[in-house]
C-alpha cells in the first residue's frame, strides 16, 4: 500500500468515525459509519487481504447498513436536540477515552512493536484459495459453530421483532380461560 | 498492459526518467476514461433508443423515429434536453446528501467496467477476485438509492428507496449463490479464468454444462433483472404508484445520471451472464493476428451481451409488474432454496465428473435447441394469427 | 510501505472514537454503530498484524468477527424494535426498569 493512500484513508476513516459519534441525525451517523467501513475495507485490500476487504464491502455496505436504516425509518427517530446523559457517565467516558489515548500514544513510540516485517507476501496470500484452506482446515469447528450462531440469530431476531397477531392473543386468552375454568 | 506501458516509457512521451507506477496510473486513468466516455455512456444512451423501438414494435406502435435515421439520435436529443434543464433541489431536502446520491449510483455503475472482459486482451484489470469485485461494487448502488430516497424528503421517494433496498438486498442472495456453481467448476473467481474455462462452441458453455448450471443461469438472470430494477420487478420506480420512486424529486443532469446508470446496468447484466454462462468472448482460432482475433472476440462478446439485453427488453415489453409480496415470495421461497439446491447439485456433479461431462453438454444443447424451436414456432403462429390486426410493417 | 505502528495507531484511534461514542451518546442505535466501529478497529488490527506476520489467521478471524457482528446487529436491532414497541423510546437513560 502506498503511503499516500494510507494517509488519505486514515484521515478519511477517522473523520468519518468522528462523524458517527458527533452528528445528531441518526441517518447521517449511519452514512458516516458506512464511509468508515468502506475506508477500512480499502485498507484491508491494500494489505493484500483482498477477499476479506470485498466481503467487508458486501456485508456492511450491503446488508448491515440497510438493516440499520430500516430500523431507523421504522422507528421514525427524530433528530436529537442537544447533549444528553449523566454527568458521571460523561466523566467516566472521558477518563476511559483518555486512558485509551495514552495507550495509543504508546503505539507511536518507535521500535516498540518488534514484529517480523514482511512487506512482500508469498504468491496467493489473501486470495480466496488461501483463505478457504485455512478456514476449512484449522478453523473448521469454529466455522461450523458460526453457522449455528447465524441460525440462532435469525430465529432470535424473528422471534423478538415479530408482532403477536390478534389470533394468537385470542388463543392465549382462551387458553388462560380454560386453565381458570379447570382450576 | 505492462508491455504497452514499457513501450510508452521507451518512446519518451513522459520525459527522460518516468517512474513505472506513475505512467501505469496515467495509462489506466486514460483507459478508464475512454471506456467510460466511448463505451459506457453512449451504450446507455443507445439502449434507451433501442428499448423504446423494441417496445414500440412489441406494442405495435411506431416509437421514436424523427431524430436521425430511424430515430437513432433520439438519445442525444434527450440527453441535451436534460442537461439544459434546471437542476432543482427541494427546499426541505437534505441538500448535501441529495446532491451526492446520483454520483454514488453512477460510481457503482462505472466501477464494474474495470473488470469487464471485452476480449482476451481488452480488460482493464483481470483481478483474481473479479466476480466478487463485480458483485460487491454493484452492491454499493443500494447506498446511493437509499440516500436519494431519504434525502428527497418526500413520501414517494422514501417508499421507492425502501422498496429498492429491500429488493436489491434480497436478490443479492440468489444472484450470489448462482455464481457459485460456475466458481465450483472452474475453481477461480477471475473473469478471464472463467471465460477461458469455456469453449467457443455452445455445448462447451457453462449454461449447458449440466442441468444445475442451466437453472443457475436462469436464477441469475431473474435476480439480475430484480437488482437492476427492471420490469417485472420495477417496483422502486413504479410510475403508476410512486411517480418515479426514488428519482421523483430529481431533475436535469442528476436525473440523467440515475437513468444512465439504470440503462447502463443492462449492459452489466448482459456482461455478467455472458461471462459466467455464455462463453464470454470465446471465438474459434481463425487467425494468428492478435489484433484481428481481439476484434472478433470483442464483436462476439458484444453480440452475446446485446442478445441478453434484447431478452430483458422483450420481458419488459411483455410482462406486467409484480406486487411487493410476490416479489419477496419469489426471492425467499423459490429462488433462494433453488439456488442452494443448485449449489449442492453442482458440487455433487463436480465430485462425480471433475472434468465435466462432454455428452451432457451436447445433450443439453440439443434440448435447448428443441425448446427454442418450439418457442419460435409458437411465436410465429401467434404473429401470423394476429397479423391482420397488427398491420405488420417491419420497415417503420 | 506504511509501518505497522501507524496502522495500529489508526486502529486504536478508531477504537477510542467508538468507545467515546458508546459512552457519551444515549441513542441506542448510535451506541450500536459505535460498537460496529470498535469491532472494525479490531478487525483492522487483526488484518495488519496478520499481514505483517504473513499468516492467514488474522483474516480468518476477521471473517468470524464479521459473521458475529452481523448476527449481533440482527438480534440487537430486533431487541431495539421490541423495546420501542413497549416503551416508545430508544433513549438509553429512559430504560431503567431493571435499575435497582
Amino acid at each position: 500500500m502506498p503511503a499516500g493512500l494510507f494517509w488519505f484513508l486514515a484521515a478519511l476513516s477517522i473523520l468519518a468515525a468522528l462523524g458517527v459519534v458527533l452528528q445528531r441525525n441518526p441517518v447521517h451517523c449511519l452514512l458516516a459509519l458506512v464511509l468508515t467501513l468502506l475506508a477500512i475495507a480499502v485498507l484491508f485490500i491494500g494489505q493484500d487481504a483482498i477477499v476479506v476487504g470485498f466481503l467487508q464491502a458486501i456485508v456492511y455496505a450491503g446488508a448491515v447498513m440497510v438493516l440499520f436504516l430500516f430500523v431507523i425509518w421504522l422507528l421514525n427517530l427524530p433528530v436529537e436536540s442537544g447533549p444528553t446523559g449523566h454527568l458521571a457517565l460523561k466523566l467516566f467516558g472521558t477518563l476511559a477515552v483518555a486512558a485509551l489515548l495514552a495507550e495509543l500514544a504508546v503505539f507511536l513510540v518507535p521500535s516498540r512493536l518488534q514484529l517480523k516485517f514482511s512487506s512482500a507476501h508469498a504468491a496467493g496470500y489473501g486470495s480466496i484459495d488461501a483463505l478457504s484452506q485455512t478456514l476449512f482446515s484449522e478453523y473448521l469447528i469454529a466455522f461450523e459453530v458460526t453457522s449455528v450462531l447465524l441460525l440462532v440469530a435469525v430465529i432470535g431476531a424473528v422471534a423478538l421483532a415479530r408482532r403477536t397477531t390478534q389470533a394468537e392473543l385470542q388463543e392465549r386468552k382462551e387458553a388462560s380461560a380454560r386453565v381458570e375454568k379447570a382450576a | 498492459m505492462e508491455t504497452l506501458i514499457n513501450n510508452l516509457i521507451a518512446s519518451g512521451l513522459f520525459g527522460a526518467k518516468p517512474s513505472f507506477d506513475v505512467v501505469a496510473a496515467i495509462v489506466e486513468f486514460v483507459a478508464g476514461a475512454v471506456v467510460f466516455l466511448v463505451v459506457a455512456m453512449p451504450f446507455a444512451g443507445v439502449v434507451t433508443w433501442l428499448e423504446r423501438r423494441v417496445w414500440a414494435r412489441i406494442q405495435s406502435r411506431v416509437g421514436p423515429n424523427r431524430v436521425g435515421p430511424q430515430g437513432f439520435l433520439q438519445w442525444l436529443a434527450d440527453g441535451l434536453k436534460n442537461i439544459c434543464k434546471e437542476d432543482l433541489i427541494p427546499a426541505e431536502a437534505d441538500a448535501p446528501l441529495f446532491k451526492l446520491a446520483p454520483y454514488l449510483v453512477m460510481l457503482a455503475f462505472i466501477l464494474p467496467w474495470s473488470v469487464m472482459p471485452f476480449s482476451s486482451s481488452l480488460i482493464l484489470a483481470d483481478l483474481n477476485v473479479g466476480v466478487l469485485f463485480f458483485t460487491s461494487v454493484t452492491a454499493l448502488t443500494v447506498v446511493g438509492v437509499l440516500m436519494a430516497g431519504w434525502a428527497s424528503n418526500d413520501k414517494w421517494s422514501l417508499i421507492g428507496g425502501i422498496r429498492s433496498a429491500a429488493q436489491i438486498v434480497s436478490y443479492e442472495i440468489p444472484a450470489g449463490l448462482s455464481i457459485f456453481p460456475v466458481v465450483l467448476m472452474t475453481g477461480t473467481l477471475s473473469m478471464q479464468g472463467i471465460i477461458q474455462a469455456q469453449g467457443w462452441a455452445p455445448q462447451h458453455w457453462f449454461v449447458f454444462a449440466n442441468p444445475f448450471t442451466f437453472i443457475a443461469a436462469n436464477v441469475l438472470f431473474v435476480s439480475a433483472l430484480a437488482e437492476g430494477n427492471r420490469t417485472p420487478f420495477d417496483l422502486p420506480e413504479a410510475e403508476s404508484e410512486l411517480v418515479a420512486g426514488f428519482a421523483t424529486e430529481y431533475s436535469g443532469m442528476r436525473y440523467t445520471f440515475f437513468f444512465m446508470a439504470e440503462w447502463g446496468n443492462l449492459f452489466l447484466i448482459g456482461a455478467l451472464m455472458t461471462t459466467l454462462f455464455l462463453g464470454g468472448w470465446r471465438f474459434p482460432h481463425v487467425s494468428d493476428n492478435v489484433v484481428v482475433m481481439n476484434i472478433l472476440e470483442l464483436i462476439t462478446f458484444n453480440v452475446k451481451v446485446l442478445a441478453v439485453v434484447f431478452v430483458s427488453m422483450w420481458i419488459r415489453g411483455t410482462l406486467p409488474r409484480v406486487r411487493i409480496d410476490q416479489l419477496m415470495t419469489l426471492c425467499w421461497k423459490y429462488l433462494v432454496p433453488i439456488s442452494f439446491a443448485d449449489m449442492i447439485g453442482t458440487a455433487v456433479w463436480v465430485a462425480i465428473w471433475p472434468d465435466g461431462n462432454a455428452f451432457m453438454g451436447y445433450l443439453m444443447f440439443a434440448g435447448g435447441l428443441a425448446v427454442l424451436a418450439v418457442f419460435v414456432r409458437r411465436v410465429v403462429y401467434y404473429v401470423r394469427r394476429s397479423r391482420m390486426e397488427l398491420y405488420f410493417r417491419p420497415g417503420i | 510501505m506504511v509501518s505497522l505502528s501507524w496502522l495500529m495507531a489508526l486502529s486504536a484511534a478508531i477504537f477510542v472514537i467508538g468507545v467515546g461514542g458508546f459512552l457519551t451518546r444515549r441513542n441506542i442505535l448510535v451506541m450500536f454503530m459505535s460498537i460496529e466501529l470498535m469491532l472494525n478497529a479490531v478487525n483492522l488490527a487483526f488484518v495488519s498484524l496478520g499481514s505483517r506476520l504473513g499468516t492467514m489467521d488474522g483474516q480468518v478471524i476477521v471473517f468470524f468477527v464479521m459473521t458475529v457482528a452481523a448476527a449481533e446487529a440482527a438480534v440487537g436491532l430486533a431487541i431495539i424494535i421490541s423495546i420501542f414497541r413497549s416503551r416508545e423510546t430508544v433513549h438509553a437513560d429512559d430504560l431503567t426498569l431493571l435499575k435497582w
